[in-house]
């Protein structure tokens, strides 16, 4: 029981965390149609971004979480003003091709700046545990877990009720009909990217202050695909859903099967998607007539 | 019989009945070999309703997407006028040419399907709302009171297009007549100096057609707005419009009075064909 309940808090709060990456790569493709290969790059960019921040700089945490944002979003309006933007009108495998290419970019930026060695980040989530029916809960996984579920409300509010949020989703709609109603697709299209760096990159310093800055965060960026995939490409409350089955998901995984299992769970599942459902559980059907 | 008056005007051009609103003068417009519009050139005042008319593949709708921004002419200027001065809008982006005043309906529906009705009526305000990203992210304060401004003449539109049942209902799930009249609406919403139609009847029944034929006199009426109509329904044109241009292949073949055009013998060619000589 108490194992259950300490895996529960760790898949509650890697599924938090990886619902906020996918957040992202969510809005890129209601936006834009592109599907970013890179936006788990963008996470790993956002937790060194946040350390560098701290330990090269100096600063303190607090600021060092501005820096990070500020960062993420010129990242993401440049990406998209010099990467994406030549790519409009191209066909879609192209378009795949260069987030593949953006993705690598970023990690071998990343790799030349601060090598292949871990880092340690000092913590700045609250430290301590909470003993509950013999389970140790860690406080900064409770935390963590409130940060993305805060910063997941705001951006529903944000789609909900916002002019910005409401022309992002116009966009997304018909941009023919955006531009006439005097919205300016291109700027949505840099919100878009900026947006999408921007919560990556909180879901970056969340993982660094768990367990430290490696290049292994990528490939915890990786898992936003059976996240998106089972969630919908295209869906908001699919990317929290999501992220918390597969998150729980792995931790029960490697609790209870182990032997590496944990690693491909996710995939499994995403191939299962594919053949079952593949708009996933709340992507729009699309139905086109020829 | 209009029984009620509106708190918020739905025209917002200055300019005086009669002063010319819209100029367009001697635009081209090629596909690759195929000229769609051929020194195109007609003149749109304020206060009109102006219909443009022609056969299919005449160029109507093109002659609309260049006003719009949408297509880019080759050659010529289209000048729209306002108290500020003159804008050539052949060098705008639509959704500059947007911000000027200018809206419009498209031939194909185009509304944000995934949106309410409500939702889709707001964004006609969007030009409109002046708060920054930051300040929209405070829902309280200047932001609110802005949106509750703006609601008020959105429920103004929806009251006049009598659309009240189904004003939070995803637009997708709306008969076509609905959506039409949403589309219709949207454009008012934007409080237009210059309104730009494209086939708002088309695929209605008779009764249909009627209804909105009244819609877009009641706005025109109402508010003073300024109408460029494209239309297939010659009744309809007939009986709603103060000047009729007709183009066909791409020129413009007649311009005038609808009485006028309607007697004119290039048009009757357009429509019926050349006579065969014996």
């Amino acid at each position: 029981m108490s194992d259950f309940l300490q895996m529960t808090l760790f898949g509650l709060s890697n599924g938090a965390i990886l619902a906020l990456a996918a957040l992202g790569f969510v809005l890129i493709y209601k936006a834009t149609r592109v599907i970013n290969f890179a936006q788990g790059h963008f996470l790993l960019v956002g937790a060194y971004a946040f350390y560098a921040a701290i330990v090269v700089l100096g600063l303190h945490w607090s600021l060092a979480v501005l820096v990070g944002v500020a960062f993420a979003a010129t990242l993401g309006v440049l990406v998209e003003r010099f990467v994406l933007r030549p790519m409009i009108g191209e066909e879609a495998i192209a378009v795949i091709m260069v987030t593949i290419g953006l993705s690598s970019v970023l990690g071998g930026g990343v790799q030349l700046f601060f090598g292949t060695t871990p880092r340690e980040t000092p913590q700045f989530l609250p430290s301590g545990a909470l003993t509950m029916a013999g389970a140790t809960m860690p406080w900064s996984r409770v935390a963590a877990i409130g940060i993305a579920a805060a910063v997941l409300v705001t951006f529903s509010i944000f789609f909900t009720r916002t002019r910005h949020g409401i022309a992002m989703r116009a966009v997304a709609d018909d941009q023919q009909a955006a531009l006439t109603m005097g919205i300016s697709v291109r700027r949505v299209f840099a919100l878009a990217w900026a947006l999408a760096a921007v919560t990556a990159v909180i879901g970056g310093i969340l993982l660094a202050d768990l367990s430290g800055v490696s290049a292994g965060l990528a490939g915890f960026g990786l898992i936003v695909f059976p996240v998106v995939i089972l969630g919908g490409l295209d869906s908001v409350p699919g990317t929290i859903v999501g992220g918390i089955i597969i998150g729980l998901l792995v931790q029960y995984t490697a609790g209870y099967v182990g032997g590496g299992l944990e690693q491909v769970v996710p995939f499994i599942v995403l191939i299962l998607i594919l053949m079952v459902r593949p708009y996933g559980l709340f992507g729009q059907t699309r139905i086109e007539r020829v | 019989m209009i029984t009620r008056s509106y708190r918020h005007p739905l025209n917002s051009s200055r300019l005086e009945p009669g002063e010319p609103l819209l100029e367009v003068s001697d635009i081209r417009l090629r596909f690759g070999g195929i000229t769609a519009l051929d020194e195109v050139s007609l003149s749109v005042r304020q206060g009109t309703v102006h219909a443009v008319i022609g056969p299919n593949g005449a160029g109507k709708s093109s002659l609309l997407n260049c006003i719009s921004g949408l297509y880019r002419p080759q050659d010529g200027t289209i000048v729209v006028h306002t108290p500020a001065g003159a804008h050539d809008l052949t060098r705008r982006k639509p959704h500059r040419i947007a911000q000027l005043g200018v809206a419009r309906s498209f031939q194909n529906i185009e509304l944000f399907r995934h949106l309410t009705v409500l939702e889709n009526l707001m964004l006609g305000r969007h030009i409109h709302m002046r708060n920054r990203l930051t300040r929209s992210l405070v829902w309280f304060g200047p932001a609110r009171r802005q949106e509750l401004a703006h609601r008020e003449l959105v429920e103004e539109v929806i009251d006049l297009l009598q659309i009240q049942s189904v004003r939070h209902k995803p637009v997708g799930a709306l008969a076509y007549g609905f959506q039409k009249r949403v589309e219709l609406g949207r454009a008012l919403c934007m409080q237009p100096a210059l309104l730009l139609l494209d086939e708002p009847m088309a695929g209605m029944n008779a009764e249909e057609k009627e209804d909105m034929a009244r819609f877009v006199l009641d706005a025109h009426e109402l508010a003073g707005v300024t109408v460029v109509l494209i239309e297939h329904d010659m009744n309809v044109v007939m009986d709603i419009s103060d000047r009729v241009s007709v183009l066909d292949f791409g020129r413009l073949i007649a311009d005038g009075a609808p009485e006028q055009v309607s007697t004119d013998p290039d048009v009757a060619k357009a429509y019926l064909g050349e006579e065969v000589q014996a």
